[in-house]
């Protein structure tokens, strides 16, 4: 693929504007809550935005292309099953407890409802794995850039180091969430066309379906069995390891996604954050699934060939490089690089506010003024993008990262929606109860992994393993955490109003019109996604 | 749906990249029409889709200035 003078013209305009944008938003940052929240002033529709497009990153849009030419829409399981429904949950039942609580962290918030050692444990955890995901993002981008465009992987890497350094050092999370809103309309419209052309040269969904293995154009067909579809997996693995406990323990636990809506500028702004999020996040399969399917039925095989073996990653790129003339390869190559900044944007800022607030306010420097945690927080900005480079680094010695983020994840953010399921739910849980059960959760995942390694117990496909380790974490976290909590003694109810359910007044929307309630809302987007699980079925 | 935050409006900036981008991207398009290579399918895509890019752009940049001018 070759880049023409056009092309670089318009990567250069968008590095100008992002670049611009952060010294506008300079002037605006006067305290840490500035900083690290965007003072909590943003609106919904930008929240929303840039909650889903802190998920929408590059590694996923090429990744879920990807799966698309190998699995077909069987890989919609990832959105309908596997993000849509925690979304909803997040957005109605738990914003009332992040937002309504004034906390300023995920971990924060564990520290309110439980005690020291669940915050530290969990603010740990987070800045070690979001420098690690930033690394690992970076590192792909370098990868991706140097096999499409043989450009090479320190510049790539040093250079988009340096752009995204510059603007979430000068306007912290307003910056980022802007970018994020950009990327987003970046991405859509960047790769729309592809997937139209795409299906006019196949020739529409029927002719599709003909040109691709059996099976491709369903969700839920083959899953009686897990031998019965190419993903290796069955309908309970998908429901309860993905549906379940995977997808809730990221959407509703996540501090990176979680930190846009507790930026909105109040309470039904945070519910309506994921809410809003979740439309476009359903119909995002046919933008980057779709697309890695077309580009399987039409490419000729040997285009996805690298030394003599298959390789899916190369979906998106081929297709990039049969459609676009200059110009449009121009956007859509800038489309890719929005989003991998972003991506690695959105990790900085969400690493910068837990190290600054949970770890540095709460075991280095107690008492200090607001400015000093201002300027801490700008300098762990440094700190967080320097780390992210060394992590890039160590993921070259990494062949597969996906497997290595999936990994990772399935240890520390598994077990941990039972935690929060239970605190936030349950007013007997106690902070014993969740430290242990925490803490056996992440040791259940680990344990099952080298159990899996070792051969001791054996699935039909790595994703399987990935989806029943997640269902053992959860489930050893869940169970030890209550009967840890029923031999150890509870807080007082007095200190967990605004903490639990059962101690907090509802939020009531009466004021707003009906269409613009979060309830609403929910319902719109859960009847959509049945809708499109029943026409792809 | 208002502005966003009081001190930049989002769609200012998210506004005047589209728009620009739209802009460069249609007169490329119109300018090399003849040329059947940046031509997929037939289809002068530079052109078209610079011009939805242009739109959409300058749809946003209406949104801000009326949501600034309701503001005085």
């Amino acid at each position: 693929m070759q880049l023409r003078w056009i092309d670089y013209l318009i990567i250069a305009l968008y590095c100008a504007f992002v670049l611009g944008v952060g010294f506008t938003l300079k002037k605006f940052m006067r305290t840490s809550l500035d900083f690290f929240l965007s003072g909590r002033r943003i609106a919904a529709w930008v929240t929303g935005l840039a909650f889903i497009s802190a998920n929408l990153g590059a590694l996923e849009v090429m990744g879920m292309a990807a799966s698309g030419a190998k699995y077909g829409m069987l890989t919609s399981h990832f959105y309908w099953v596997g993000a849509i429904p925690a979304m909803i949950f997040v957005g109605l039942f738990m914003m009332p407890f992040y937002y309504g609580s004034r906390v300023r962290s995920v971990p924060e918030y564990l520290r309110l409802r439980f005690d020291e050692k669940t915050r530290a444990f969990n603010a740990l955890t987070f800045a070690v794995m979001t420098v690690l995901a930033s690394g690992i993002n970076m590192y792909a981008m370098a990868i991706v850039f140097k096999l499409m465009l043989g450009w090479s992987i320190h510049a790539t890497i040093l250079l988009s180091a340096a752009v995204v350094l510059i603007y979430t050092f000068l306007g912290g999370l307003t910056s980022s969430i802007y970018n994020e809103v950009l990327q987003f309309f970046l991405i859509v419209l960047g790769i729309l066309p592809l997937a139209v052309l795409g299906m006019v040269e196949a020739g529409g969904w029927e002719q599709l379906a003909a040109r691709l293995p059996e099976g491709f154009m369903h969700t839920w067909r083959n899953l009686g069995q897990a031998s019965h579809n190419p993903m290796g997996v069955e309908w309970f693995g998908v429901v309860a390891g993905l549906g379940f406990v995977l997808s809730f323990g990221y959407w509703c636990t996540d501090f990176l996604v979680v930190q846009r809506a507790m930026a909105a500028r109040d309470m039904a702004a945070a519910q309506k954050t994921p809410l809003i999020a979740a439309f476009p996040k359903m119909f995002i399969p046919f933008l980057v699934i779709v697309p890695g399917m077309i580009a399987w039925a039409i490419l000729p095989r040997e285009q996805f060939l690298v030394d003599g073996q298959v390789q899916h990653n190369l979906a998106l790129p081929l297709l990039l490089a049969h459609y676009y003339p200059p110009g449009m390869l121009g956007v859509g190559i800038t489309a890719l690089l929005a989003s991998f900044m972003s991506g690695m944007a959105g990790n900085v800022t969400a690493f910068n506010t837990v190290w600054t607030y949970d770890i540095y306010q709460s075991y280095i420097r107690r008492q200090a003024a607001d400015s000093h945690y201002f300027t801490m927080g700008r300098i762990a900005t440094v700190g967080g993008v320097a780390l992210s480079i060394g992590a890039a680094y160590l993921a070259l010695q990494f062949s597969n990262i996906m497997d290595y983020l999936q990994l990772i994840f399935s240890f520390v953010n598994a077990p941990l929606f039972g935690t929060f399921l239970l605190g936030m739910f349950w007013k007997r849980a106690t902070p014993n109860g969740a430290f242990w059960g925490l803490a056996s959760g992440t040791a259940a995942a680990a344990i099952h992994y080298v159990a899996t390694q070792r051969g001791w117990i054996t699935y039909p496909s790595e994703m399987a393993a990935n989806f029943h380790g997640a269902i053992y974490a959860w489930t050893t976290c869940f169970v030890l955490t209550i009967l840890i909590s029923l031999m150890t003694r509870p807080r007082a109810d007095a200190e967990l109003v605004g903490l639990v359910y059962s101690l907090t007044e509802k939020p009531s929307y009466r004021r707003l019109p009906w269409l613009n309630r979060p309830a609403t809302l929910a319902v719109l987007v859960a009847l959509l996604t049945i809708l499109l699980n029943w026409v792809y079925r | 749906m208002s502005g966003t935050n009081s001190e930049l409006d989002i769609r200012w900036p998210i506004g005047l990249l589209f728009a620009l981008m739209g802009a460069l991207l249609a007169a490329y398009g119109a300018l090399h029409s003849g040329d059947a290579g940046l031509r997929p399918l037939g289809v002068n895509l530079n052109l078209w889709w610079g011009l939805v890019l242009l739109v959409f752009g300058v749809w946003l940049l209406w949104g801000a200035q009326r949501a600034s001018r309701r503001e005085q």
